[in-house]
């Protein structure tokens, strides 16, 4: 059983966030960072699988600066066989520049699977998993809450609104991962130490041409609510009437 | 002049609200570039295009309906062949997805299969000459982006909810035609489809939300929220990621950065105290209201109206005088 991992090194999500000068990105002063939630679900959904065949590996893959190599280097004390940074000065708001570059590296791998968080938790735009599945030709099955393998085939669930879906799929595919499947390991001390001697491969990125380019970023106006109409079910009737005459919701 | 494409998104025979707002971002689109065309795309099994025309009410010219016994359940590979085959043989300016869970899984394979571009979860675009300006709020809604989609076709799907579907009523022309791929030669299947709790309105559709957190202290006292919703009469359910961690709801209603994000028109947040987690998955509310018992709960910064103490107490008497404020109406 061999698969590939995508992972993305992501901004910590609690933080505030501040705007740079250019406008068009985050003021990186302060940015602490780590492995995208569902990409986390994704590395435990691979290594279980490898324990549970008994024989493979881990590959994971990771497309950015050499920051990305600390993200790498965590997978890796999860417990993956071996990395793979694709170097890029910075990881493009193009999902598909992203997935040709990927699809470049995985194309002939041999994976039986390649996996995906379903999103990464900063662009929010869940389209690498399955445009690296288009352009490779494979099946795929994305946002996955459950996973049975057999014998070259699969069965996935996937959660849609008010109603789950269950998806039958051969192997080799793309799979990308949903919450519920798996909660992320922490990395033992001995993994951790294990990590450092383990192989890190460093290559260009093959970016495609992005035609989906960031103008400009923007943190909010605070809701400027905030305000309390009263305490406890007294209050209620004045809520009503503000809720129809001012909100106009009701 | 240009034209644009809707896909209309079915489940179970039906056209689901989205395919309207497809259909309206597209007249939309058409109409701020000097008034073109709107071609709409169905699948579904036989009988779909009976419902196909009301389509037209929202602005669609040409509706293609492709009928297959298999597409009665999504069928991802003959949609994204289908759509493809549509998209790439015609001169669309812009192409409208949602951004559902079928659309999030559609819009990028025809995005990767056509070698353009994908806006994804758009809440706001406008056509600026060549390119589309579209807005997506990332990083759990903390920061929104403005994002430049050069070229055409442009290809956006729109966040549930994000769009009024607007009437603007026209005689659409109603065709069928195959799929463009053989549904037996499939390798992704759908074999089964399970309806949630039955007619229960979905998150992503429903104008108003009331959600629960640990603040209801057990699982049986969630029968507050759900009279509370069924006061309002067009309200679904969300929880915390906190309750349906616990098991006290079902994981598909969690409402949050892992769970769904939803814009209601109102948002009613009950017994939740505001974790970032669960904000960045209903901060887009239109109006949100809280009750909380803890007035320092960071909730109460995001809410537009708060009311500070039990719930037990205060919800019930919500429930009543909505169902009394809805009764007179």
């Amino acid at each position: 059983m061999k698969i590939a991992v995508c992972i993305k090194r992501v901004p910590d999500m609690e933080m505030r966030f501040a705007i740079a000068a250019d406008r068009r990105s985050l003021d990186p002063a302060g940015l602490k960072y780590e492995m995208g939630d569902f990409d986390g679900y994704a590395v435990e959904v691979a290594l279980q699988l490898v324990e549970r065949a008994g024989a493979g590996e881990v590959v994971v893959v990771s497309l950015g600066p050499d920051g990305v190599q600390e993200t790498l280097r965590k997978a890796l004390a999860m417990g993956a066989t071996r990395a793979v940074q694709l170097k890029a000065e910075e990881v493009p708001f193009d999902g598909l520049a992203v997935a040709r570059a990927l699809a470049a590296e995985l194309g002939d791998g041999g994976y039986d699977l390649v996996l995906f968080g379903r999103m990464a938790t900063d662009t929010a735009s869940g389209t690498v998993g399955p445009m690296t599945a288009e352009l490779l030709g494979l099946p795929c099955v994305t946002s996955i809450s459950a996973l049975e393998l057999g014998d070259g085939r699969g069965t996935a669930r996937r959660d849609l609104e008010g109603a789950t879906e269950t998806v039958d799929f051969p192997v080799p595919a793309v799979l990308t991962i949903d919450e519920g499947i798996a909660r992320a390991r922490l990395a033992s001390l001995k993994g951790i130490m294990a990590a450092k001697k383990k192989p890190l491969e460093v290559k260009p990125a093959q970016l495609g041409e992005a035609r989906l380019t960031v103008e400009a970023m923007a943190v909010p106006a605070e809701r400027t609510g905030g305000r309390i109409v009263g305490e406890g079910p007294d209050a209620v009737p004045e809520l009503v009437r503000l809720l129809r005459t001012e909100a106009k919701v009701l | 002049m240009a034209t644009t494409f809707a896909f209309a998104e079915s489940r179970g025979g039906e056209l689901r609200k989205v395919a309207f707002e497809m259909v309206t971002a597209a007249r939309r689109a058409a109409d701020a570039s000097g008034g073109g065309e709107v071609h709409a795309l169905v699948l579904g099994a036989p009988g779909t295009a009976g419902r196909a025309a009301a389509l037209g009410r929202y602005g669609a010219d040409l509706v293609t309906v492709v009928e297959h016994p298999a597409l009665e359940r999504y069928s991802p590979e003959v949609a994204t062949a289908t759509a493809a085959a549509r998209i790439g043989g015609a001169a669309y300016r812009a192409a409208f997805f949602p951004a559902s869970a079928q659309g999030r899984d559609l819009a990028p394979r025809v995005a990767a299969r056509l070698g353009v571009s994908l806006a994804s979860d758009v809440t706001e675009f406008e056509l600026e000459g060549d390119v589309v300006v579209a807005r997506h709020p990332a990083y759990t809604g903390k920061v929104i982006v403005t994002l430049r989609l050069a070229g055409a076709p442009a290809l956006l799907s729109l966040r549930p909810g994000a769009i009024t579907p607007v009437e603007q009523p026209r005689e659409a022309r109603v065709e069928t035609a195959p799929p463009a791929a053989d549904p037996s030669g499939a390798r992704v299947v759908v074999t089964e489809l399970a309806q949630g709790g039955a007619a229960r309105l979905d998150l992503g559709e429903a104008p108003v939300v009331v959600s629960g957190g640990r603040g209801l202290r057990a699982a049986e006292n969630f029968r507050l929220v759900e009279d509370l919703a069924g006061a309002f009469g067009n309200a679904a359910v969300g929880a915390t990621r906190a309750v349906t961690d616990d098991g006290w709801r079902p994981a598909t209603d969690q409402i949050g950065q892992t769970g769904r994000v939803v814009s209601p028109d109102l948002y009613v947040a009950v017994g939740i105290s505001g974790a970032i987690q669960h904000l960045a998955g209903m901060r887009t509310a239109r109006t949100i209201v809280a009750i909380n018992k803890d007035k320092d709960a960071p909730i109460f910064k995001i809410a537009d109206y708060g009311i500070v103490g039990d719930l037990f107490e205060i919800v019930p008497r919500l429930t009543e005088e909505v169902r009394k404020a809805r009764a007179g109406q």
